[in-house]
This record gives C-alpha cells, sequence and structure tokens, in this order.
C-alpha cells in the first residue's frame, strides 16, 4: 500500500511542477497558436535566475524564507520582461506565416537561448539548495517527505485554479477566450488582438520561468535542462489538446505519475513510457483528450 | 536545379564535384562529407515538406541506419560502404514503409509532433537498451570499398566523400525527375489542398505515405553515412535536437531547388566549423540568428536566390493563423 502511496505522491509532486510549465505552453499556443520550442529555454531561464538571486541572498547572511521570495520576485521581473520583448520585438515580424514557419522561429530562439545561458551561467552545473529546507520533513502515512517538494502541490493547483478563474470569470478573461476561439471576430468586435497576444505570450514565459524557479531548489542547473523540459511539456499538452488548461493538468498528471510509476517499477522505460503515450494519444485522439473537434477549411 | 537542366549535365556536374575531391584540403573533405550527408536527409525532408508535412523526427530513421549497419557490421564484419549505405538506405526504409501509412492521416502540427514523439521513443529505448552500449553507444571498424581497405587516413577520407557524394548526387538527380513527375505535382497540390486531391481521384494519404516513404530511405542512408564517418554510434542520433538541425537546413534551403539542399547544407556546416574555431560555446547563437535571417528576409529559402518567383504564392495581409489546417479530416 505504502509503495502505491510512494508513486502516487512522486507523481503528483513531478505532476505539480510540469503543469506550470505546460499551462504557459498551452496558453501561449491557444492564444498565438504558436508551438513555442523555446518554452523550455524559458524554464531553465527562470532556474538560473532564480539560483542567482538564492545564492545573492545566502552570501549577504539573510535567511532562506527571503531568497525565496527574492527568487519568485526578480523570475517574475525578468521572466515577463523577456517575454514582452520577445513577441513586440521579434514574433510579431513573423505573424500570419505559415504554423510550421513559427515553430522554427522559437525553434531559433532557442538555439540563442542556449547559448547565452551558457554565456551567463557557464557550463557547469549550479546548485540553490537553501530554500529547500525551508519547509522542513514531513512525515506522512510512515513516509518522510521533504516539506518543500509538498508545498508545490497546492501551489501549482494555486495557479492553476487561478488562471482557470482568471479565463472564464473575468472581463480580461473572457476576452482572451474571445481571440482563442476566434480571432478574426474579436477584432472587428474592437479587440486589441496585438495587446492580447502580446500578455500572454509574456505570461506564457512567466509561467515557465515560475517553474524553473520553483523546482531550482530541487536540481542542478546545467545545459540540457531546457531541451529536457521541453519534450515533457510538449508531451504533456499534446496528451491532454493543445490550448487546453484542463487537458494540461490532466496530461500533467498522467505524465507525473507515469514517471513516477516508472521510477519505482521499471527504471529502465522511464523516458521511453512517455512518448509511447503521448505517441499512442496521438495515433487514437490527435486532438488530445480534451478538444473539441473544430470545423476546417474546403 | 533548373528545371531545364538535362539530367546527363546534372551527372557531369555530380561526377566534377566528386573529382574535385582530389584538390581539396582533408579538413574540407570531411566537413564536404557530411554536408553531403546532411544534405541527403534534408533532402528527404524537402521531399515531405512538399506535401505540407514537415518532419520533426527525422532523428528516428537517421539514427535506425546507423544502428542497423552498425550492428551488421559487428556481427558479420560487413565494412563495405557501398553496402552500408544499402543496408542504411533499408532499415529507414522499411521502418518508414510501416510508420509511413499510420502517420499519412495527420497534418500540419500533429504530424510534425507526432514524429517527435516516435523519435524520441526510439531515442529512450536506445538510452536504456546496455546491449547497444546505452547512452555512450558504441565503435565500428573503418568502412572499405569493394575489398579495397584504405590505411591512408587521406585515402580513405576521399573514398567517403566519393561515396557519399555520389549517392546524395543521385539521389538529388532522382528527386529532381521526381518533382517535375506527375507523382511530385500531386504532392504540391496535397500541401494546397488535400481534401481538393481527394476529390480528383487520388489519395493524398498515399502520396503522402510514398513521400514519406522517400524521406526515410534517404534518412537511413544517412545515418550510414554519419556513422562511417565518425565510426561511432550513439542514442544522440535520434534526439530531437539532431532532428532539428535537419529541418533546419531544409527551411535553409526552401522547397524549389534541389541543389539548393545542397548549398544550405555546406553552408550550415562552414558556418558550424567557423564559429566553432572563433566563437567556440556559442555556434549555436549563431545558427540561431542565421536561421532567423533567412526566415525574414529569404522566405522561401536560399533556393529563391536564383530560381525566380515560378511559384509565388500570394499570402493575404489579414490571413488567419492557419488552426484549422491542422486538424485532421
Amino acid at each position: 500500500m505504502n509503495f502505491f502511496l510512494t508513486i502516487i505522491l512522486d507523481g503528483l509532486i513531478q505532476a505539480s511542477w510540469l503543469f506550470i510549465v505546460a499551462l504557459g505552453l498551452t496558453l501561449v499556443f491557444g492564444v498565438l497558436k504558436i508551438l513555442n520550442i523555446a518554452h523550455g529555454s524559458f524554464y531553465a531561464l527562470g532556474a538560473y535566475i532564480a539560483a542567482t538571486a538564492v545564492t545573492m541572498v545566502a552570501a549577504r547572511g539573510l535567511p532562506p524564507s527571503v531568497g525565496f521570495v527574492a527568487m519568485l520576485l526578480s523570475v517574475a521581473l525578468i521572466a515577463s520582461a523577456v517575454g514582452l520583448l520577445l513577441e513586440r520585438g521579434l514574433l510579431k515580424m513573423f505573424y500570419g506565416r505559415d504554423e510550421v514557419v513559427l515553430l522554427l522561429v522559437t525553434y531559433a530562439v532557442f538555439l540563442i537561448l542556449e547559448d547565452v545561458t551558457k554565456l551567463i551561467w557557464g557550463v557547469n552545473p549550479i546548485y540553490a539548495t537553501q530554500p529547500y529546507e525551508l519547509f522542513g520533513n514531513v512525515e506522512f502515512a510512515g513516509l518522510y517527505y521533504v516539506g518543500y517538494d509538498l508545498v508545490l502541490i497546492p501551489i501549482s493547483a494555486a495557479i492553476g485554479f487561478a488562471i482557470w478563474f482568471g479565463l472564464n470569470r473575468t472581463v480580461i478573461g473572457k476576452i482572451v477566450l474571445a481571440v482563442i476561439h476566434n480571432e478574426e471576430m474579436s477584432v472587428s468586435m474592437g479587440v486589441r488582438v496585438n495587446r492580447v497576444y502580446a500578455i500572454a505570450f509574456a505570461f506564457g514565459v512567466l509561467l515557465a520561468a515560475l517553474a524553473g524557479a520553483l523546482t531550482a531548489p530541487k536540481i542542478s542547473m546545467q545545459p540540457g535542462l531546457s531541451s529536457d523540459v521541453i519534450i515533457l511539456s510538449f508531451a504533456i499538452v499534446v496528451i491532454g489538446g493543445l490550448g487546453s488548461v484542463e487537458g494540461a493538468a490532466v496530461g500533467a498528471i498522467l505524465v507525473g505519475l507515469a514517471r513516477a510509476a516508472s521510477v519505482h517499477l521499471m527504471p529502465q522505460a522511464e523516458l521511453f513510457m512517455i512518448y509511447l503515450i503521448m505517441a499512442a494519444v496521438l495515433m487514437f485522439r490527435p486532438e488530445g483528450l480534451f478538444k473539441r473537434e473544430t470545423a476546417r477549411r474546403i | 536545379m533548373r528545371k531545364d537542366l538535362h539530367p546527363l549535365v546534372m551527372i557531369a556536374l555530380v561526377a566534377g564535384v566528386t573529382l574535385f575531391g582530389r584538390v581539396l584540403p582533408t579538413w574540407t573533405l570531411s566537413l564536404a562529407t557530411i554536408a553531403a550527408s546532411n544534405a541527403l536527409i534534408a533532402l528527404g525532408i524537402v521531399v515531405l515538406a512538399r506535401t505540407g508535412n514537415v518532419s520533426f523526427g527525422q532523428g528516428l530513421f537517421f539514427a535506425a541506419g546507423g544502428y542497423g549497419v552498425a550492428l551488421i557490421a559487428n556481427a558479420w564484419g560487413l565494412t563495405d560502404a557501398v553496402a552500408q549505405v544499402i543496408i542504411g538506405a533499408a532499415c529507414g526504409g522499411l521502418l518508414g514503409l510501416v510508420i509511413g501509412p499510420l502517420i499519412a492521416r495527420y497534418s500540419g502540427i500533429f504530424f510534425g509532433m507526432l514524429t517527435l514523439a516516435l523519435s524520441m521513443v526510439f531515442y529512450g529505448a536506445l538510452v536504456k537498451s546496455t546491449a547497444l552500449g546505452g547512452s555512450d553507444g558504441f565503435n565500428v571498424g573503418r568502412p572499405s570499398l569493394f575489398g579495397m581497405s584504405f590505411t591512408d587516413p587521406r585515402e580513405a577520407d576521399f573514398m567517403l566523400y566519393a561515396v557519399s557524394v555520389i549517392v546524395t548526387g543521385f539521389a538529388g538527380i532522382a528527386t529532381t525527375i521526381l518533382f517535375r513527375s506527375e507523382f511530385g505535382l500531386a504532392s504540391l497540390a496535397v500541401r494546397e489542398n488535400n481534401l481538393r486531391v481527394e476529390y480528383l481521384g487520388l489519395s493524398a494519404n498515399r502520396i503522402i505515405s510514398i513521400n514519406f516513404l522517400i524521406a526515410a530511405i534517404f534518412a537511413g542512408a544517412s545515418g550510414a553515412f554519419a556513422l562511417m564517418a565518425q565510426r561511432h554510434i550513439d542514442p544522440q542520433f535520434a534526439y530531437w535536437t539532431t532532428s532539428g538541425e535537419f529541418v533546419f537546413v531544409a527551411v535553409l534551403a526552401g522547397n524549389q531547388s534541389v541543389a539548393a539542399v545542397f548549398v544550405a547544407s555546406m553552408a550550415l556546416e562552414l558556418v558550424r566549423s567557423f564559429s566553432n574555431l572563433y566563437l567556440p560555446n556559442t555556434w549555436q547563437l549563431v545558427l540561431g540568428v542565421f536561421l532567423l535571417g533567412v526566415i525574414l528576409f529569404l522566405p522561401r529559402g536560399i533556393g529563391s536566390l536564383w530560381i525566380r518567383d515560378r511559384h509565388k504564392r500570394r499570402i493575404p495581409a489579414t490571413a488567419p493563423l492557419t488552426a484549422e489546417r491542422g486538424a485532421a479530416p
């Protein structure tokens, strides 16, 4: 029994940060119709910035709680700035082109950011473990867990709820939904689509970077981080259905559980499992589990 | 290649480029070998892209070809370069034959994602298979040709260069003929509108499957070349960034000209080796900027530099983002 509990808890912990990353990816796809390959780079960027912030705070002898807050704030600031800059300065030029072209533009951004992070932070692993002890250890049904890991679950649930609420129960959210649904119609109703694009993209970047910051204390930051994360988040949004918030949640939980289960039961199948699920979902429901059928032009 | 260029002229061109390798310095020789091998796989992507589908998982066939050749070479001691290319092409082709018809139903983003997923399944399997060396991979011996073995490294390099240029050259000629054929034109029509193609009595799925098979064969052969050039193979062959690079070459080339693929592949290798030399650690940055520049200023690839608007497609200023094209019928 404990064994299954371990798998489920580990899976949920994995799912919590994966969900935040995937949420950003799915939001950007929903609004801008861009499958953002550079999304993983924003995750890595967030993780690196967080590490710098945490190290700077720790060097001044301040407690880790200050470091935790400082890392979230600095990441939020820098990530939104980077997101706005990229959308206004670069992506804007390619709107109206084929979606595969936009995919390649984000691939170019991925390549550039990959080296930029190497130039700034070097190629050696960086650690930022101070906030990891912040919430102590927790005993849960005879299992010992690091408090920080467990705290991630409610944090991501709260972020997910906030996004859902923002999209479905506020005026701005309804406008964003209108743009997702029919861009041309929203323009003719007076929606400033450009602004929605900029905000949605910046928000997507922010979510990826935030997930990076939240996981930074758990992992070692090194090159290759971004290409691993983007593949996982692709799998999640494809499983759930591109552009769907509920889908991202279900996809994240599935992938998190699959990863945890294969780590505990069959370590050699870890990578394999996730893509297998993704391929299977694509084969039988190419639109993902949570996407409605859309009309097509003949 | 220009529309009116005769196949015999093209064959002469291939022979000329092959002999030119005699006077090239050694470092250019291995560079050109890699460029020719990458051009071959990118050519496959261009063939497939004419149906409107971009494969982000050619690394799957690339790795399948490479591993197939490497395993057979180590098990039976088969080192002949030409035989290895054929085996690589066969491995890629067999896999393409199985996957192509399954995948032909999808289009746009979903096609790209599915190919990516399949190549990552393969990558995941390779990393974990200890019999194949896991993430370290394994080594293979030096290739020979028709019973001759080359001990002089320069001769060996030239042999590999010659084989890769000739194979890629002939693949290019075959592709040019294919592009002009009825089948090639039908492929272009699938990109424009697959439903209308079906109304005309052609099977869009079959057209995509056959193009996919061609791309897979090219990718498998290219994997064999990469293996022979490196004499080592590891799961990185199937990783998505490897596939991304091939798509990069294809985009650089555009889908109007076969010759452009070779030029693009060579340009990429030159950019890579020069930035490796002068800007170590930042060649991806250079590559990214290069790619953005090409997409921005040469939207139809470097092939559009010498082929003028034959198939100029008008893009309406208010074109809606083509989301609905992603849905499978």
